[in-house]
């Protein structure tokens, strides 16, 4: 006998929930709750079980018995973040999701000082390389996902935080654009890695896109205040391996004689020691989030200050952000609001002063009697500082003061209407800006060797940077039992616009009473705009088969109107094994999905805004010419190609995710394979045809594969233990595969990578069939006891000379194979969390041993200059030509390695002082060790050219958290 | 809504608008004429080539370095220039590519003005009357420039990639011409050009003038048996004469020509003679980059010097001469000008630049003494001489001793004994018999040094490559040799071979 059972289904606040699924156990009959709450199912006599599933909401089982009303209320889902897939222009249940999206969310962040959001998923995600850009303060991290997809455009992914693309460009005065983020703010990173995911950014989701959602109120939360203290100490654990002063002494007498031991001076400095110390910082957020009546609200304050081990280096940022996650008309619209603003200031150290004191005599002081040079000793003579001498590196820092103060603020509002009479379908209105103003300056003092002769230097510069956005889209939701179906479907709009803006201003000497150089005729500004149509339908058949079809069409302003609008398809499905007959009752398989996707993604950004148009531009004062007696800007015509057009990627990609034992082990397993045609890039033209030697524009096509897996462990899950660990895995190859105009297969390619010594060297090389950046390199003769001849190089073409012909690839920068492995232990009250980082066969190209590494540089009759102990190795005398022994392979070293990345123990106190006040400490170790065979400070190396790297220090830090 | 996508930059300009209004006509001239002085957009940092040091790839120090370190007259410390003094360079050499990446760059951007002021173009954009008499001189003038241009090229480089106003901006591959064929080029430009440039000495400072066509005319012709095997020394004679009949006077101070203030000698206004015919101007301030004279006063200083007072902030050390040049001059000879103290005259070592004089005529010094008039004394006043009047008495002189008609050997000899008297305070002079072809060739060392000549005065007189004249370091070790007669052209470089299939690399490469 049938009848139907009703009820309403609430949330632990009592609002209704709108679209649940209530289904029968073990039939086929099922609906949603409407507008109300409300449901109605047709149930047997006997009633059966009803299991009530929602996003974000613990799945409940109901007995119906003999009731005819059951109201439910849902539990929130503590895991649910992990369930709910944040996708381009809305979200996805993690079992609906057909692309290759990986999910970071707070638990699994790093812990320990963070000071930008990169570092916390660094090692965490398969295929999504970071590499820090050195120890700066504040100074990022370069993201690549997949390897990225371009050789001249860029390779960053879509960074997306809260729905706003940001700005990724460089902001004059701040270390990094994404260091204006505060960490403690993000909740979750939800890494877009296949096209089939990211092609609804179309135009810019080559590279994959990072999206960001940040921390939100909640509803009906009682008034919390969270804070948090980090305290850290930067130390350094190394230095470049110079001579010491008794050393180079010794090595002049030696190897030149009483004729340079004049040259010498009698001190012991190790120079390094001092420009570098140890630094401090510290890092306070305090977090207010609760409800007032209906309005949920989240305020966060934060302060870092941080020191950097170069002296005079300073990094102060202050943040605050606000959110406010109202809604009105009984929950149909919902207000989504954010206001992020961070003001930080900085004093940026020269970094030159690191090469400077690698090379500066350790046998001279670091100060003199010489006023002239403010009491800093410098190599000198009666005119001044000598032309071509390192200066002294204390002095570079002491007496040069570069600020910079940047102003960044994000803000968004979503609103998201569910129509009252179709509450299946919703209206989503998301309006945001990101806009950074910055002004700083650079004062050389007059007694600073390179301001002597203009008797200092006194230097401005403001900059503006401005992004709006409006996405409007409709997404409708259904599910229709009777078909076992689920749609989702999503239409849309997107305009973003962008500006960036400086004015020049002159330089004057330190006094401001000569100017050194006129400020330009006209400030920087150029804008660019993208406007984008999406739609996404996402199909789901029996919870089973899920198809998922995207298409955007997008037009960028950088190119002509004939070749502006691109078209970006995707599709994808996947297939839920584990759903099917045969496998429901093997219980030991929780999941296992397969996903195939293919699509098509474009790439536009690149660092100029008209490439296709025929531009003049006006010089600066510096470099006008005289006609009579009047000086004239002059005006240049730009190299363009009017038909200029993006770059595509057509990427395949096939995965499987799995879990075991009752999700104890899961897994991800994806391959992938890019091509990318029309590749924005520079190129030689042939000579005469256009207006410079170089020319950016659509240069060749790039083929990439890889496979990346992940493996989660949850081997002991008890009451009072619980150990999770992950392990991922990432095989990447890029080959390029054609490069010019031209069918021309044994040419040399394109030069890249420049490096000290001599002018204009390059070590690297895109040739087609190899990797980008490939060394291009000498092949080095060794004598039997296996130490490098000086000189001698392998005539790789038999033809008798050693040229150029003879250069040949060797390696390249970019590792094949990356891993990291993570932990997390916790005992009763402790938690131990590590991070292990591996690189394996990446090269380096070390420059500090090229162009230190020989006693030419004790051979000038005016100077001396320290070396690198390689010399040592290597009895170079430098003395053979430059440019081969700069270019010998014997340089280029494998940079492999292992990085202790993070290493947090952290005590639990519970509740303290009468229960009003939970309390947490830790102590982190980052960058706690590394293991390499590489000789130079830090294998890991952005590019793959080592040249005075700024060292990344090991970070002590004690943290505590209190929450009341 | 998609209208938004039309943006157009804010500040620059785009060829269709900037051709309407006259005002910005010449400064795109300037940028023609500056294309040999700068490097770009300002000192360094936004240049017009890259690849390569910015300070490097500037036109007069690329041409210098190919003219003039590939002598006897050049030596350089530094390792990746070696190639050239030791004659072993090959298409992949840096220095080689700068120089031809510059002329093309220069023929690229002169194309552009050219297309943009024909007459017909000119009438569409509204251009008349006196400023479309104006805009017909600035055109003939870059025709020049760009015919000068072209004859840098085939003496460097002899068959080359041709490209003129009729071909568009974009992507594609320019045909080769040949070195006579680009002769027969040069040549038809210059002298329809000839008609069309201001007269001589009524141009303003530093622009061209019907002179300076005669002058690279006369070039031509004087080295017409090397470009195309046929010898044209009675055209070189016209020429030549042609100059010289113009109204140009000696300076009276031959240091003079090479300081700060020497546009003095570059302009009819200012009360002095004017010998300079066509200078490349540089100022301190305003006209920067670190090639051109910057690089010539710089890089010729060293630790031994007492820079402040040639007007500069130090030396590069790198710059000297070898001792077969050094052993051409007289010492009361006012045109040696070169460096001893702390230096030895021979060259054991060229990376060592205490081996070997510095030649130091070029200075940031005024003729009254006076440092240049840039505070940091980085960038001299000082302009680049890209011909003078003494260049046209030595081509006419030589010219009648190679048998052309029209001259004879006693203005030949008059002409030639002006520079002498010059140079020994009145005395100096030389007889009739003393007037040899080796004397000339050694004259023109002795007056013309340093100035971009050497390298093809000695290919005309059969002694760049060969084993009858050696100097130091010449080929590649220390006594000097002979090298193959190939090297008497430079190769086309690898990257634009790379880039245009329609491109034979020269003989012997």
């Amino acid at each position: 006998q049938q009848r139907t059972v009703t009820g309403v289904v609430t949330g632990s606040d009592g609002a209704p929930l709108i679209g649940v699924t209530v289904a029968l156990k073990g039939t086929t009959t099922a609906t949603a709750t409407d507008a109300n709450g409300q449901f109605s199912l047709p149930v047997s006599g006997s009633g059966g079980t009803l299991v009530l599933s929602y996003i974000g909401y613990v799945t409940q089982e109901v007995s119906v018995g003999n009731q005819s009303n059951v109201n439910v209320t849902l539990a929130t889902d503590a895991k649910a973040l992990e369930e709910i897939v944040v996708v381009g222009y809305g979200t996805q249940r993690r079992e609906d999701v057909t692309g290759s999206v990986a999910t970071v969310t707070e638990e699994n962040f790093n812990r320990g000082q963070v000071t930008t959001p990169d570092q916390l998923i660094t090692g965490r995600v398969a295929g999504v390389q970071i590499t820090s850009n050195g120890g700066a303060p504040g100074s990022g991290s370069t993201i690549r996902i997949r390897g990225g997809s371009s050789l001249g455009a860029s390779n960053d992914p879509l960074i997306v935080i809260d729905g706003v693309p940001v700005d990724n460009g460089t902001i004059s005065g701040s270390p990094n654009p994404l260091s204006l983020i505060n960490p403690n703010d993000i909740e979750s990173f939800n890494i877009l890695k296949d096209a089939s995911a990211t092609a609804i950014y179309g135009s810019r989701a080559s590279n994959g896109v990072i999206i960001i959602t940040t921390k939100k109120g909640l509803a009906d939360a009682p008034f919390k205040v969270n804070f948090n203290t980090i305290a850290s100490i930067y130390r350094l654990t190394d230095q470049v391996d110079v001579l010491s002063a008794d050393e180079f002494r010794e090595a002049v007498l030696r190897e030149k004689g009483p004729s340079q031991e004049a040259l010498l001076g009698d001190a012991r400095t190790n120079w390094q020691d001092q420009i570098f110390r140890d630094a401090f910082g510290i890092d306070n957020n305090l977090v207010f989030s609760g409800s007032v009546k209906s309005l949920p609200y989240r305020v966060s304050l934060g302060y870092l200050d941080q020191q950097g081990t170069l002296k005079t280096g300073h990094l102060k940022r202050s943040s605050a952000a606000i959110n406010l996650t109202p809604s009105f008309l009984d929950d149909h619209l919902r207000v989504n609001l954010n206001v992020r603003g961070t003001l930080s200031k900085s004093r940026f150290a020269d970094e030159g002063a690191i090469g400077s004191a690698v090379a500066f005599d350790p046998t001279q002081p670091v100060y003199s009697d010489d006023s002239r040079f403010g009491g800093y000793y410098e190599w000198a003579n009666a005119n001044g500082p000598l032309l071509l001498s390192p200066r002294n590196p204390l002095s570079m820092l002491e007496q040069r003061r570069d600020q910079g103060e940047v102003f960044r603020s994000i803000g968004s509002m979503q609103l998201d209407y569910r129509f009252h009479f179709l509450p299946d379908l919703r209206a989503n209105l998301n309006v945001g800006y990101d806009l950074s103003r910055s002004e700083g300056g650079v004062v050389v003092a007059p007694t600073l060797a390179s301001g002597f002769s203009t008797a200092g230097s006194r230097s401005q510069y403001e900059q503006e940077r401005d992004s709006r956005l409006m996405d409007f889209y409709f997404n409708y939701a259904k599910e229709i039992t009777a078909l076992k179906s689920r749609v989702d479907a999503t239409v849309g709009y997107s305009y973003q616009y962008f500006k960036t803006y400086s004015p020049s201003f002159a330089t004057f000497n330190e006094a401001g009473t000569v100017e050194l150089t006129q400020a330009a005729p006209f400030p920087f500004e150029v804008e660019n705009a993208l406007i984008g149509f999406f739609g996404r339908v996402n199909y789901t058949f029996n919870d089973r088969y899920v198809l998922t079809a995207n298409i955007r069409r997008d037009g960028s302003s950088r190119f002509s109107p004939d070749t502006r609008w691109g078209t970006f398809p995707a599709l994808a499905f996947a297939w839920r094994i584990n759903q099917e007959s045969f496998l429901r009752n093997a219980t030991a398989i929780t999941d296992l999905k397969l996903r195939l996707g293919y699509g098509l993604t474009g790439q536009q950004d690149f660092g100029q805004s008209y490439p296709y148009l025929a531009r003049y531009t006006f010089s600066e004062n510096t470099a006008m010419y005289p006609f009579g007696n009047q000086y004239y800007n002059t005006l240049r015509p730009a190299e363009y190609d009017r038909n200029i057009k993006w770059e595509e990627t057509k990427q395949y990609n096939v995965g499987l995710d799995f879990g075991l034992f009752n999700d104890k082990f899961t897994g991800t397993i994806d391959y992938y394979r890019k091509e990318t045609k029309d590749l924005l890039g520079t190129i030689i033209p042939a000579a005469g045809s256009n207006l410079s030697n170089r020319l950016f524009t659509n240069v060749g096509s790039l083929e990439s594969e890889g496979v990346e897996v992940t493996l989660n462990f949850n081997p002991i899950n008890l009451e009072n233990v619980n150990w999770n660990f992950s392990v991922n895995g990432t095989y990447t190859d890029v080959t390029i595969t054609r490069l010019t105009n031209v069918d021309e297969t044994n040419s040399v390619g394109s030069p890249q990578g420049g490096i000290s010594g001599g002018t204009g060297n390059t070590v690297q090389v895109h040739t087609v069939g190899y990797t980008p950046f490939a060394f291009y390199v000498y092949k080095q003769v060794y004598n039997e006891e296996g130490k490098p001849v000086e000189g001698v190089y392998a005539d790789l073409n038999n033809d008798g000379i050693i040229n150029q012909n003879d250069l040949y690839r060797y390696k390249a920068p970019m590792s094949p194979v990356y891993l990291g492995f993570s932990n997390d232990l916790t005992v009763k009250n402790w938690n131990l969390n590590f991070v292990l980082r591996a690189n394996l066969g990446n090269y380096v190209y070390n420059n500090v041993f090229s162009n230190n590494g020989t006693y030419q540089n004790i051979n000038r009759t005016d100077f001396l200059t320290n070396m690198s102990r390689n010399v040592l190795e290597t009895n170079f005398t430098g003395l053979s030509a430059e440019q081969p022994r700069l270019l010998s392979d014997y340089y280029i070293q494998n940079a492999s390695f292992l990085r202790m990345d993070n290493i947090t123990l952290s005590y639990n106190f519970g509740k303290i002082a009468r229960d009003r006040v939970n309390l947490r400490l830790s102590g982190t170790v980052q960058n706690a060790f590394v293991i390499t065979k590489y000789e130079g400070l830090d294998p890991e190396v952005g590019g793959g050219i080592d040249n005075n790297l700024y060292p990344r220090a090991r970070v002590f830090s004690l943290g505590a958290n209190l929450d009341f | 809504c998609t209208d938004d996508l039309n943006l157009a930059p804010q500040y620059e300009v785009t060829s269709a608008s900037l051709y309407k209004d006259f005002a910005n006509y010449k400064s795109v001239l300037a940028k023609i004429y500056g294309g040999y002085a700068l490097t770009g957009l300002k000192t360094d940092g936004a240049p017009d080539l890259s690849g390569f040091d910015e300070g490097k790839s500037n036109y007069i120090r690329a041409y210098w370095t190919l003219q003039e370190l590939s002598t006897d007259e050049a030596v350089i410390a530094w390792s990746d220039v070696f190639p050239i003094h030791n004659m072993n360079w090959n298409s992949g050499t840096e220095a080689v590519r700068m120089m031809y990446d510059r002329i093309f760059y220069q023929v690229a951007l002169t194309n552009e003005f050219i297309r943009n002021t024909t007459d017909a173009r000119l009438a569409e954009n509204g251009i008349t009357g006196a400023n479309l008499e104006e805009a017909r001189n600035y055109r003939a003038e870059a025709r020049f420039l760009r015919a000068m241009t072209y004859w840098h090229a085939l003496d460097l480089y002899g068959n080359v990639p041709f490209v003129t106003e009729t071909d568009p901006i974009g992507f594609f591959n320019p045909p080769q011409i040949s070195r006579a064929e680009l002769f027969a080029w040069v040549e038809s430009e210059l002298l329809a050009v000839e008609a069309e440039l201001v007269p001589a000495r009524q141009n303003e400072y530093p622009r061209a003038d019907k002179a300076a066509a005669w002058m690279v005319l006369a070039k031509l012709y004087l080295n017409a048996e090397v470009y195309t095997g046929q010898a044209r020394y009675t055209d070189a004679i016209t020429y030549s004469k042609k100059v010289i009949d113009a109204g140009y006077t000696l300076a009276p101070e031959y240091p003079e020509l090479f300081m700060a203030d020497n546009d003095r000698y570059a302009r009819t206004t200012g009360g002095v003679p004017q010998e300079i015919i066509l200078p490349v101007a540089f100022d301190g301030r305003r006209t920067t980059s670190w090639g051109g004279t910057t690089f010539l006063i710089h890089a010729s200083l060293g630790p031994e010097h007492n820079a402040a007072a040639f007007g500069m902030n130090g030396g590069w050390g790198g710059l000297r001469a070898t001792p077969e040049v050094i052993d051409l001059f007289n010492t009361s000879d006012e045109r040696a000008i070169y460096h001893t103290e702390g230096h030895t005259k021979e060259i054991e070592a060229i990376s060592n630049f205490a081996n070997g004089y510095p030649l130091n005529k070029y200075t940031n010094i005024t003729s009254t003494g006076a440092p240049g008039s840039d505070p940091g004394l980085n960038f001299p006043d000082t302009d680049f001489p890209l011909f003078r009047l003494a260049d046209a008495y030595l081509m006419y002189a030589e010219a009648v001793l190679r048998g052309g008609t029209g001259g004879d050997r006693a203005t030949a000899l008059g002409y030639v004994n002006m520079l002498r008297n010059r140079a020994f305070n009145g005395a100096g002079s030389i007889s009739d018999a003393q007037l040899t072809l080796n004397f000339i060739l050694n004259e023109r060392a002795r007056e013309l040094h340093w100035e971009g000549h050497r390298r093809t005065d000695l290919i005309r007189y059969g002694l760049f490559t060969s084993s009858n004249y050696l100097w130091a370091w010449k080929g590649g070790v220390p006594a000097g040799r002979g090298v193959a007669d190939y090297r008497r052209l430079y190769p086309i470089p690898a990257s634009d071979l790379a880039a245009n299939p329609n491109l034979k690399q020269n003989t012997g490469y």
